[in-house]
């Protein structure tokens, strides 16, 4: 046993070079997405009609014609925008509001910990769905609304490992000899605060693509013509029995997405949390 | 125990009245004219002053909070403006139907979510365990939405089983007549939490296992299903009784999802119906429902984490 654990602990694991891999390959898609489509995703042609997946449209076309391959191609990048913006968005405010509650003994953390305690009471997809109800729905305002929904959990996992590092003798030497706050905060706490940190992020983009395309399936989020997956899922649902291929499409794109996040997360999470070291 | 009880009980209505002040507050002081986000682009000034006058919108804000606020507490939920009826039974109609769903959801989430997680730790690195494995991975990264639609498309429109989308009251259609409307969306709402209920039971299972009081108990010769059922599985379903909670939040975004696409009349729909018509009233009672039914399931697992954990039971980790 402790011989497998000392191999694996220099490996990197196979989880996170796989999901690296494909998540890297789809990023590409998405960047080199308007230069490589075969056609116009955008473009009308009647005479193409919901044409069934084949050498000339290799997923098909749409009720319009329109070319699904190049949609679901040009739609990649939304995925990924929601996924990885509405996280970092997290983190930008997440992690300052985490640092401070664990910092302040006073009041300012106590504010900051009472609002986090409302805000992780409301169900995630309705806090998304009162900022969004109340607006003219837009991809921008999905990413800030999923992003908002993630502040609280960023803000108490932030904390929480802020608390255990402020235990710490490094830090009681930093406040011994007299070092300001933020000078603590900036150079002894968030490079050390960084593994988990990461560890929840990348766990974090899964949910925040998931619950940005769910929102956008239910005409909350990228408003038509955008090809992005979870509205194109939405506007086959009509054509289902007749051309499945519509609504198939970018939902098995979305999956693989969703599984390779999900497998990096995983993958980062083996390598950086040490409690998981040769468990199972 | 009880003084734990009453704390959590107060916290929560602490935070119930903080969601009061944040519906009303993104509701009323976003940018944007209610009663012109009601009526749209082409309302009349005349049209909008009327409105304005019916909901009291000209009133100063704290009044109108003040007025929403007390009308919640004495069960007046306020009017819904597309339906023209009063929006607490209207929304206590679609509640009983969501509970519905989310009740057979969740016992089934419960049972079959545990006892796969106890398997797989039991028989850790077996090929049923690599294979629940393997499943688990896939049916967390399904969204709920393409489940609704793959659910469709197979058993309704290619092989004809099930009804696609509604719903046929018990009364009406009998038990199978009511059952079948029933069958996908359930499917689709336990199979993403079944695999992370799974998941999560079997890690803690193992770590359990792990344990030196199994071990102990394993030298005394206890046998192994004893071990399994008296000193290993209490302590391994602690963690599960919190993450069964945290999805229940889960369980109502899918349940808004799922009754939207299998066009089920349930309160996630209705939230949607308020939202797409504007309809501000029924949104924030809506709301205000959903939110408190997440925090009630909450506490009930606080309670239930403090009853099954001796610590907190004796009172010595009360804090």
């Amino acid at each position: 046993m402790s011989g497998a654990v000392a191999v694996r602990r220099r490996a990197i694991p196979g989880a996170l070079v796989w999901g690296g891999i494909i998540v890297g390959a789809i990023a590409l898609l998405a960047v080199l997405g308007p230069w490589i489509v075969p056609y116009d995703p955008d473009a009308f042609s009647v005479r193409n009609r919901l044409q069934p997946p084949s050498g000339t449209f290799w997923f098909g076309t749409d009720e319009f014609g329109r070319d699904v391959f190049s949609r679901v191609l040009a739609g990649a990048h939304y995925s990924l925008a929601m996924g990885f913006g509405a996280t970092a968005l997290s983190l930008a405010f997440g992690i300052p509001l985490g640092l401070i509650a664990a910092f302040d003994r006073g009041w300012l953390s106590e504010a900051i910990m009472r609002a986090v305690d409302v805000l992780i009471s409301v169900p995630p997809i309705l806090l998304g769905l009162l900022v969004l109800a109340v607006t003219e729905p837009a991809l921008w305002k999905t990413v800030v609304a999923v992003g908002l929904v993630y502040v609280p959990i960023m803000t108490r996992i932030v904390r929480a490992v802020g608390l255990g590092l402020l235990a710490e003798d490094f830090v009681q030497a930093a406040r011994a000899r007299g070092e300001s706050a933020a000078w603590i905060l900036a150079v002894d706490i968030l490079p050390n605060a960084w593994p988990p940190i990461i560890v929840e992020t990348a766990l974090r983009i899964t949910f925040a693509i998931l619950l940005g395309s769910a929102l956008s399936f239910l005409g909350l989020g990228a408003q038509p013509p955008a090809s992005e997956w979870g509205l194109m899922i939405a506007e086959s649902r009509p054509f289902i029995e007749q051309a499945p291929w519509i609504g198939l499409a970018p939902g098995l794109c979305l999956c693989i997405l969703l599984i390779a996040v999900n497998l990096l997360g995983e993958g980062l999470r083996e390598l950086l949390d040490p409690r998981l070291r040769g468990r199972g | 125990m009880a003084s734990y009880i009453a704390r959590r009980l107060v916290a929560v209505l602490g935070v119930l009245w903080a969601m009061t002040l944040l519906i009303f507050g993104i509701v009323h002081l976003l940018p944007g004219n209610v009663a012109y986000m009601i009526l749209g682009e082409y309302a009349t000034a005349d049209a909008i002053a009327t409105l304005e006058a019916r909901l009291g919108l000209n009133d100063p804000i704290y009044v109108q909070y003040w007025r929403w606020f007390t009308g919640l507490l004495g069960g007046d939920f306020g009017q819904s403006l597309v339906m023209d009826r009063p929006a607490g039974p209207l929304i206590a109609e679609a509640l009983g139907r969501s509970a519905i769903l989310a009740g057979i959801s969740i016992v089934l989430v419960a049972i079959i979510g545990i006892a796969l997680g106890i398997h797989s730790a039991v028989h850790k690195g077996t090929l049923s365990d690599r294979l629940l494995t393997l499943l688990q991975y896939f049916f967390i990264a399904v969204p709920e939405f393409f489940w609704c639609i793959l659910l469709i498309l197979f058993f309704a429109a290619w092989l004809g089983w099930l009804p696609a989308t509604g719903y046929t009251p018990l009364a009406e259609g009998g038990l199978v007549g009511w059952g079948v409307h029933l069958i996908l969306p359930v499917f689709t709402l336990v199979s993403g939490l079944i695999a992370h209920v799974s998941r999560l039971t079997r890690s803690s299972m193992l770590e359990t296992l792990d344990s030196g009081y199994v071990l102990a108990a394993r030298a005394r010769g206890v046998p192994e299903r004893l071990v399994l059922r008296r000193h290993a599985l209490p302590n391994a379903l602690l963690p599960t009784v919190t993450v069964l909670a945290v999805d229940v939040g889960i369980l109502i975004g899918g349940i808004v999802v799922v009754e939207t696409v299998f066009a089920y009349p349930g309160l996630g729909r209705l939230l949607i119906f308020a939202i797409e018509n504007h309809d501000v009233p029924l949104l924030m009672a809506g709301m205000m429902v959903v939110t408190t039914v997440y925090a009630v399931a909450n506490l009930v697992a606080d309670i239930l984490y403090a009853f099954l954990n001796p610590r907190i039971r004796y009172g010595r980790a009360a804090a």
